[in-house]
């Protein structure tokens, strides 16, 4: 049982229970500080993966502006906890199981196929970011120019919903 | 015994070092409280602390206690979850910052562990740090809005946005000094700027205008005067932490001041050559500046002390006083001592000089209005910001022709 | 060393957590919060396929992803707001008709 592993499995736990808590929450607030649970213990395996630059993104973008923004946003909309509906339970009864099989099916796949996978274990080394910028501005500069295309048509469409109707 | 340390090394020194750490840091947030209100109360013409001991010097000690047995109250109908989180999160995100700020250049071997002066020494110190900043955002959101008042929701919305607006200028003025760098790690950024010339080297010179934004936008996240708005007692009562009582209160009072020296010592460290001299390395002479600060500061202290005014403060300022010249004799005396304080002893000036400079401004300035302060950032402070990065770039590509 | 396929397996069981989500829950913004999670469970695979094969394609590709969630999650959340305004209420339940 070798460090690696042990942390593995430590940070896998913490983010399928902050999944799980994702869906059990009543109150959006708790299910968005699961996520960001979730988004932590992430960017904690991709360090142990060697992916040092994505880790840090991860962190800094995802859980420190896209995720401020959920929460802004529910703070703003003063979100409630759910309310009980009188729609059908028959979804819960056949749905959950439905779902948990897809998932269930995909992750039998992959540990039945585990052996032909290129390389069984990642190699651990860790990726420097020198290598990772000379590719995306090489190989990739043209998906890099489209998304700040994004970016910038994302900005517009959001000032424009958020106007006020004068 | 020796075996079983020499085996777990590796996990020991480091709880070791995170506990002397904490320890040092509290103190000096506590301590960092008494210098704020003398600096401030000599700027306006009164005394500030001096009845609890010797000048005051044992308020921050009184205050501790009136924290820990002030009642806590819990107001009704907050978010449980958030309501205690958020606290929690704000000061426990403050101090794990601090640990990847190397002090010091040494490396020493301990139970045949090479450690160095500084907790955790990753390749992404920096980045690091910014994310840790990112995150503290949530710690005032969530206390704004779990607090179930108008006052704190809307403190803490404003301070949030602010914060993350300046984020943005302090992510970019750093990229200056990064381009030059060329690396992430605190340490190599230290390191790249020593040469032999002591001051003219550090990222001060060529990147003033980094150093500007970085400092300016790293006031306004820590939420300090004249960026304080948020927190401002005649504005909206006292903002975010307005239903924060006691220990709460004391948990955003310390992260508040641990920010504050996280990002001084990040300044000292980016732009004015962390634990370098400013002196060349071949004026050795200046290795005995530690000594000659320290004995004449603790004579003077010790005859302060023999004439103060009451008993308590008699016996205890001559005592400080000459401990403070024994161990300025003992830097003079043993040459090992004194090369080993020298790296932490500058780092420490710089971060007191910057420490200084954020209490004087608290006492001379005044505060920005919240649509002055979002402009400044939006509209002045990120486009400067983006300015020195592309200047810096074609300064770079220009010398590599 | 940790195997590859323990990662995609992780991958696969946060996906299908974030599909039960997505069905199951009622307020607009927990459904999106769901859609992020999904996109997160793709990050590690993609991560984890580029360790494995030793090119840093997969975490360059990464890098797009979170800037195409962040795009995606400024504009969606604007709608949100324009929907909750009108409708008064964040149950997708309610939502369920052209007329408001």
């Amino acid at each position: 049982m070798s460090a690696s592993l042990i942390i593995f499995f430590v940070l896998a736990l913490l983010a399928i229970f902050a999944a799980v808590s994702l869906i059990l929450q009543r109150h959006p607030i708790h299910s968005a500080l699961s996520l960001i649970v979730v988004m932590v213990a992430l960017a904690g395996l991709y360090l142990l993966m060697g992916a040092e630059f994505v880790a840090a993104v991860q962190i800094i973008v995802y859980g420190g502006a896209i995720m401020v923004l959920f929460v802004f946003v529910i703070m703003l909309l003063n979100a409630e906890e759910e309310e009980r509906t009188n729609f059908s339970k028959m979804a819960r009864f056949a749905g959950i199981p439905l779902a948990l099989a897809i998932a269930g099916f995909i992750a039998a796949a992959i540990a039945r196929n585990a052996g032909s996978l290129p390389a069984a274990e990642p190699s651990g080394a860790l990726t420097s970011t020198k290598t990772l910028s000379n590719l995306l501005f090489s190989d990739f500069v043209y998906p890099f120019e489209l998304t700040s295309f994004l970016i910038l048509v994302a900005i517009l469409g959001a000032i424009v919903l958020a106007q006020r109707e004068n | 015994m020796t075996d079983f340390l020499t085996k777990y090394a590796f996990l020991i020194v480091p709880i070791i070092k995170i506990a002397i750490l904490v320890f040092i840091i509290l103190t000096v947030d506590a301590y960092l409280t008494w210098i704020e209100r003398k600096v401030i109360a000599h700027i306006q013409a009164r005394w500030g602390p001096h009845r609890v001991g010797p000048h005051g010097l044992l308020q921050p000690l009184a205050d501790g206690v009136k924290f820990i047995f002030k009642e806590d109250p819990l107001p009704s109908h907050v978010d449980k979850l958030a309501y205690f989180l958020a606290p929690f999160i704000t000061l426990m995100l403050a101090l794990t910052s601090l640990a990847v700020i190397p002090f010091g250049p040494q490396k020493f071997t301990v139970f045949g562990y090479e450690t160095h002066v500084g907790i955790a020494d990753v390749n992404i110190s920096l980045l690091v740090l910014f994310s840790i900043t990112a995150l503290s955002v949530y710690g005032i959101a969530l206390a704004g809005w779990a607090s179930n008042s108008k006052y704190s929701l809307l403190g803490g919305l404003r301070s949030s946005a602010q914060m993350i607006s300046y984020e943005l200028a302090l992510t970019l003025s750093v990229v200056g000094v990064l381009l030059i760098a060329g690396d992430f790690s605190l340490r190599s950024i230290v390191v790249q700027q020593s040469s032999g010339h002591g001051l003219l080297t550090w990222n001060i010179f060529p990147q003033i205008i980094g150093f500007l934004c970085f400092y300016i936008a790293a006031i306004a996240e820590t939420n300090r005067v004249p960026f304080d708005l948020p927190e401002a007692e005649s504005e909206l009562v006292a903002g975010f932490h307005t239903e924060y009582a006691s220990m709460k209160f004391a948990m955003f009072f310390i992260a508040e001041y641990t920010n504050m020296i996280t990002v001084s010592c990040l300044a000292t460290i980016l732009f004015f050559g962390g634990w370098l001299s400013p002196f060349p390395t071949a004026w050795t002479f200046t290795h005995y500046l530690p000594s000659v600060i320290l004995i004449p500061f603790g004579i003077w202290v010790f005859f302060d002390g023999i004439r103060y005014e009451n008993l308590f403060g008699r016996l205890m300022l001559p005592g400080v006083g000459s401990a403070l010249v024994v161990i300025g004799a003992a830097l003079a005396f043993f040459p090992f001592l004194n090369d080993a304080i020298q790296g932490p002893f500058w780092f420490l000036a710089k971060v007191f000089t910057f420490l200084f400079v954020y209490i004087w401004m608290r006492g001379t300035l005044p505060r920005f209005r919240y649509d002055q302060l979002m402009s400044f950032g939006w509209k002045f402070l990120l486009p400067v910001s983006i300015a020195n990065v592309v200047l810096t770039s074609i300064v770079i590509l220009w010398r590599m022709h | 060393m940790v195997p590859t396929s323990y990662y995609l397996i992780l991958s696969a069981v946060l996906f299908g957590l974030g599909i039960v989500a997505f069905v199951f829950k009622r307020n607009i913004i927990t459904i999106f919060m769901a859609i992020e999670l999904m996109l997160n469970a793709v990050n590690l695979a993609f991560v984890a396929f580029s360790q494995s094969l030793g090119k840093t394609d997969g975490e360059v590709f990464v890098l797009f992803v979170i800037v195409v969630a962040a795009a995606e999650a400024a504009v969606g959340l604007g709608i949100i707001i324009l929907t909750a305004r009108n409708r008064r209420s964040l149950n997708v339940e309610r939502v369920d008709l052209l007329k408001l």
